[in-house]
């Protein structure tokens, strides 16, 4: 057994020399590469709040996707929870997905033909529970992140705020050890923003479940207690709350600007 | 995933969109509808076919005159009347035949009271109601004895009866044929038509010798029609064949570069061929029918391919949350199974409904077995998972980073 193979016990997440090549049209001859990522190496505790920052193109969404097990690296390694996921197959991976990670998206990505309650029970049904089952334990959820009253609204008939509240719920209906937060709050107004991220504060704090969040807002990312800057698909910046305010965020968006 | 919350959330899918739903089902129920109905219609006439078939009596020959020549000119069948009752008999003496039966035949004019009626009239002998297969309804047939001398004896077809004597019963009642007086003896059960569409049940019966004599008059004495011979068994048709053929070219006296003046026929083959073209005829309906449902079947894997398309993001997301391929392949594969189902459901009693309708107004047998059901039934699963399967096939192929990144 190589030194590669032994897996951490105390890390929840360990990403070694990982590396992500995008072949960009393929069926021409000369197929164009774009390295996305570059030798990324990480490693994540349990209880940890970890707020990854970059520009568009600074390859944090692709990392976020391979943290997601959403897709698979072109190289390198990743164990989750002790078990290397790298290169496992798309059912183990979606076993993974379901199990180990709970997923919260800009656009809240709730399933629009179903109420708040059946969103909220859907990944237990993929685990194999039965539908009343599924359900009370949904309810549950649901009346912790204060949405007791709306359990048979459709996510259209919620605001922005309620519908990320029933896509938390939903991340944490198999309660996972990791939550990844995609720009959770950006389709939200300032007040409603801040309620959601008291709320990924308090699950991280109370439950202990390790919270990865990308964000370009600082005053968003300081709920965080460590800080991962990307550029050009290189890790930049890894550190405590200090570095956050030692190193000003600037978006791409704004200093592209003529 | 449990199967029955893959079913239930396969229904909520379809409901959603009832009307394309509703359309992508008409091709299977117009599709099952077709081939049940032809197939019932199909049966339906083979089954009339091998009824008329039973009606004619088993492994039965038919020996007909004819076929002379005179001069280089050759005549058709039965322009000459060559056989005799002598023939009959001597063939009826023969290993391979059972029994024979003489006939001749005419039209004559029925008269009963106010009642007249001009109709065939057969002069037969006891065997010939064996052999063809009738039954008695009332009364009973004549005997030898009355082949012997001449009685002026005659038994009813059902439809001659009820043209002559209406409600009455015929039985022991004075009938005069050609003018000439006949006690009614016996009534037969009805047959239907015969394979060439005649009416059978249309029809008086005489003793032979009384037909020639009294009657038809004779070409020459003892002169027949055709005559029926039932061979001993189905396996012997052929042996009584050439037995009867040897037989009547050494009574007929034909040398050997003479051609046969009489042809001896295979009935049973006969209706073989027509119980083949009958079900030859039912499949080929059937197929015909089964194209709309292939063509019903292109419309659903149209339809789903467009559903995978629009539920693009549906399918990421639930992919993000922990749905495996097979999941999502199993819960399209189950809408396109669910639209075949339910049309096939509909299409089948759309299809008897339709058989029922057929049978009442255009007057014709139809039959609905459970193995048409059961075929029509395993065509449409079969169609639903072939042309399911591509579409979510597809669906699961997807990939979640870019199944969730579309818009």
């Amino acid at each position: 057994m190589s030194g590669k193979d032994r897996t951490p016990t105390q890390t929840l997440i360990r990403v070694e020399d990982l590396c992500k090549v995008y072949q960009l049209g393929s069926h021409t001859n000369q197929p164009i590469r774009h390295q996305v990522l570059f030798d990324i190496n990480l490693e994540i505790y349990p209880a940890e709040f970890i707020a990854i920052m970059g520009q568009s193109g600074s390859g944090k969404s692709t990392l976020m996707n391979i943290l997601g097990c959403l897709d698979t690296p072109t190289s390198g390694n990743y164990w989750l929870a002790g078990r290397n996921v790298a290169y496992l197959s798309n059912d183990e991976l979606a076993h993974v997905r379901n199990r180990n990670i709970g997923f919260v998206f800009q656009g809240f990505n709730l399933l629009r033909r179903m109420t708040a309650l059946d969103n909220v029970a859907a990944p237990l049904l993929y685990a194999g529970m039965n539908r009343n089952e599924s359900r009370k334990r949904a309810l549950t959820l649901l009346q912790q992140t204060g949405l007791g009253q709306f359990t048979l609204h459709y996510p259209n008939q919620l605001s922005g705020g309620q519908q990320q509240r029933v896509a938390i719920s939903r991340a944490l209906v198999n309660q996972p050890q990791l939550i990844l937060a995609d720009e959770p709050t950006g389709n939200l107004d300032t007040q409603t923003s801040h309620e959601i991220m008291a709320l990924f504060k308090q699950l991280n704090s109370d439950q202990g479940i390790t919270i990865i969040l990308v964000t370009h807002e600082d005053d968003i990312a300081s709920y965080a207690n460590r800080f991962i800057r990307l550029k050009d698909g290189r890790i930049i910046q890894d550190g405590g709350k200090g570095t956050l305010l030692s190193i000003p965020f600037q978006d791409k968006r704004i200093t592209s600007q003529p | 995933m449990k199967l029955l919350i893959i079913i239930s959330e396969a229904f909520r899918a379809l409901q959603l969109n009832r009307l394309r739903t509703g359309l992508t089902m008409l091709g299977m129920i117009i599709g099952v509808a077709a081939v049940v109905l032809m197939l019932s219609i199909g049966q339906g006439a083979q089954i009339n076919i091998s009824n008329t078939i039973a009606s004619m009596g088993s492994h039965l020959l038919i020996v007909v005159p004819g076929a002379t020549s005179s001069g280089g000119l050759r005549f058709g069948s039965g322009s000459v009347k060559t056989l005799t009752a002598g023939d009959a008999q001597a063939i009826a003496e023969l290993s391979s035949v059972e029994a024979t039966a003489p006939v001749v035949s005419g039209i004559a004019q029925f008269s009963y009271g106010a009642n007249n009626w001009s109709t065939t009239i057969t002069g037969v002998t006891p065997d010939y109601f064996s052999v063809s297969n009738w039954e008695v309804e009332s009364g009973s047939i004549f005997s030898e004895a009355d082949l012997r001398s001449n009685t002026r004896v005659a038994v009813l077809g059902k439809v001659a009866a009820e043209n002559l004597f209406g409600m009455e019963d015929p039985i022991g009642r004075i009938l005069r044929i050609a003018n000439r007086p006949f006690l009614v003896v016996s009534v037969l059960v009805a047959k239907g038509q015969s394979l060439s569409g005649r009416d059978q049940d249309d029809n008086v019966f005489i003793p032979l010798t009384t037909a020639q004599r009294q009657i038809l008059g004779n070409q020459f004495p003892g002169s027949i029609n055709y005559m029926l011979v039932q061979s001993t068994s189905a396996d012997m048709m052929e042996e009584a064949e050439a037995e009867i053929t040897r037989l009547l070219r050494q009574r007929h006296r034909l040398s050997d570069r003479m051609e046969n003046d009489f042809t001896v026929r295979n009935l049973t083959a006969l209706a073989v061929v027509a119980s083949t073209t009958a079900k030859i005829m039912a499949w080929v309906l059937g197929a015909i029918a089964s194209i709309s449902l292939l063509v019903g079947g292109i419309g659903i894997m149209n339809i789903m391919l467009v559903s995978v398309t629009e539920r693009t993001r549906e399918i990421g997301i639930r992919m993000a949350i922990g749905a495996s391929r097979r999941a999502i392949l199993t819960q399209f594969l189950l809408e396109a199974l669910m639209i075949c189902i339910l049309g096939g459901l509909t299409g089948v009693m759309l299809g008897i409904g339709g058989a029922w309708i057929v049978s009442q107004i255009a007057d014709m047998p139809v039959v609905i077995t459970l193995s048409m059901i059961g075929l029509a039934f395993t065509f449409v699963t079969m169609i639903g998972i072939f042309f399911g399967f591509y579409p979510a096939k597809r669906a699961a192929s997807l990939k979640p980073v870019e199944a969730l990144r579309y818009e």
